[in-house]
């Protein structure tokens, strides 16, 4: 499942603009990596199949939701239930994706598809804003991120016991640290601050309630679609 | 089987169904050029999506609105301050660990 074999032959110069625009994400994937190998072990976890779910899955909120099943003993068929309705908000991010992946090769959607995360995808919607949708950069970045993941879940298992449940490290931090700095960057105007405050507001309902995955994807339709009306409202006072 | 290849089993479940979310929308509407309509709220969604994130992971870490001495909630206002003025990404991060570790740290 490993994307390598697709890599674009970018030479090295691609490689190294790549770094450059991961590695903020990569100093973010590796302590939550981390915090998830170290909590995955204590679940009763093997190394392994610590490994393989980030190899596998690769999605860090939905990992950490999977682990505290794992410990509870949990069901499998829960556990993947679980894991679909933390994940349903890719569903959005991939058709948000489409305009800048135009005339791309199927195996090329499918290698960019299998590492399309929260952050990459934030990041990729910034570069396409700028009109930069270069092919071989974004799926040499998104081999990096998950390098940087993999690699942050090795150091967790290695570190284990060493490092308690790394809330002394503020480890659990670095996920909700990444999302508001991600946030930040997407609000250049007021529909999209008023994306934001809708989409904020109703899932921190769904989290009162008790049903947080399904609730994120259920206010982030809300939010955008409270942000297109945002900026219709607006477009229409100003032609007025 | 033992309960690691019991545990690889629904990991191999976990993968089939995240890939699933991230593959079906692009590789169904691969081609087509949406309508402007969609375009213009599929722009929103970034926003949205990580506000629906954010807000309840700092404002609610265990499923209840945290009070004001939680120090996750002061770190994610300092982090995002931050990350409004600079643009910045890995400072705000790096801020709001700080303050996490510091604060658990003074309180023992």
């Amino acid at each position: 499942m490993s994307p390598a074999p697709l890599t674009p032959p970018g030479g090295p110069a691609v490689w190294r603009e790549a770094l450059a625009r991961v590695a903020p994400i990569a100093m973010g994937y590796v302590p939550v990596g981390m915090a998830y190998g170290v909590l995955a072990g204590k679940a009763g976890l093997s190394a392994i199949n610590v490994l393989a779910m980030s190899l596998l899955v690769y999605a860090g909120s939905a990992q950490l939701v999977a682990v505290g099943f794992f410990a509870a003993g949990a069901s499998g068929i829960s556990i993947v239930a679980a894991t679909l309705a933390v994940n349903l908000r890719h569903l959005l991010f991939s058709a948000a994706s489409v305009p800048w992946t135009s005339g791309w090769r199927k195996r090329e959607l499918a290698a960019f598809a299998f590492e399309l995360t929260d952050e990459t995808f934030a990041l990729h919607a910034a570069r396409y804003g700028h009109g930069d949708r270069d092919k071989r950069l974004t799926l040499a970045a998104n081999t990096l991120a998950q390098a940087s993941w993999v690699a942050g879940t090795a150091l967790g298992v290695a570190a284990g016991d060493a490092l308690g449940d790394g809330r002394a490290l503020a480890l659990d931090f670095a996920l909700p640290g990444m999302f508001l700095a991600l946030l930040a960057g997407q609000l250049r105007s007021p529909s999209q601050a008023a994306a934001a405050v809708a989409g904020g507001a109703l899932s921190l309902g769904a989290a009162w309630c008790g049903a947080s995955g399904i609730g994120t994807l259920g206010a982030g339709l809300a939010g955008a679609a409270c942000g297109m009306g945002v900026e219709a409202w607006t477009r229409r006072k100003r032609s007025s | 089987m033992d309960a690691q290849e019991t545990i690889f089993l629904t990991i191999c479940g976990m993968a089939a169904v995240t890939y699933a979310t991230r593959a079906a929308p692009l590789l169904f509407l691969a081609g087509r050029t949406l309508p402007p309509a969609v375009q213009r709220f599929l722009a929103h969604v970034p926003a949205a999506v990580l506000a629906a994130l954010a807000v309840p992971a700092v404002l609610a870490p265990e499923g209840r609105l945290a009070g004001l001495s939680s120090p996750v909630l002061w770190a994610g206002l300092a982090a995002f301050g931050l990350a409004l003025r600079t643009r910045g990404f890995f400072g705000p991060v790096a801020l709001g660990m700080v303050i996490v570790a510091a604060a658990r740290l003074l309180a023992g």
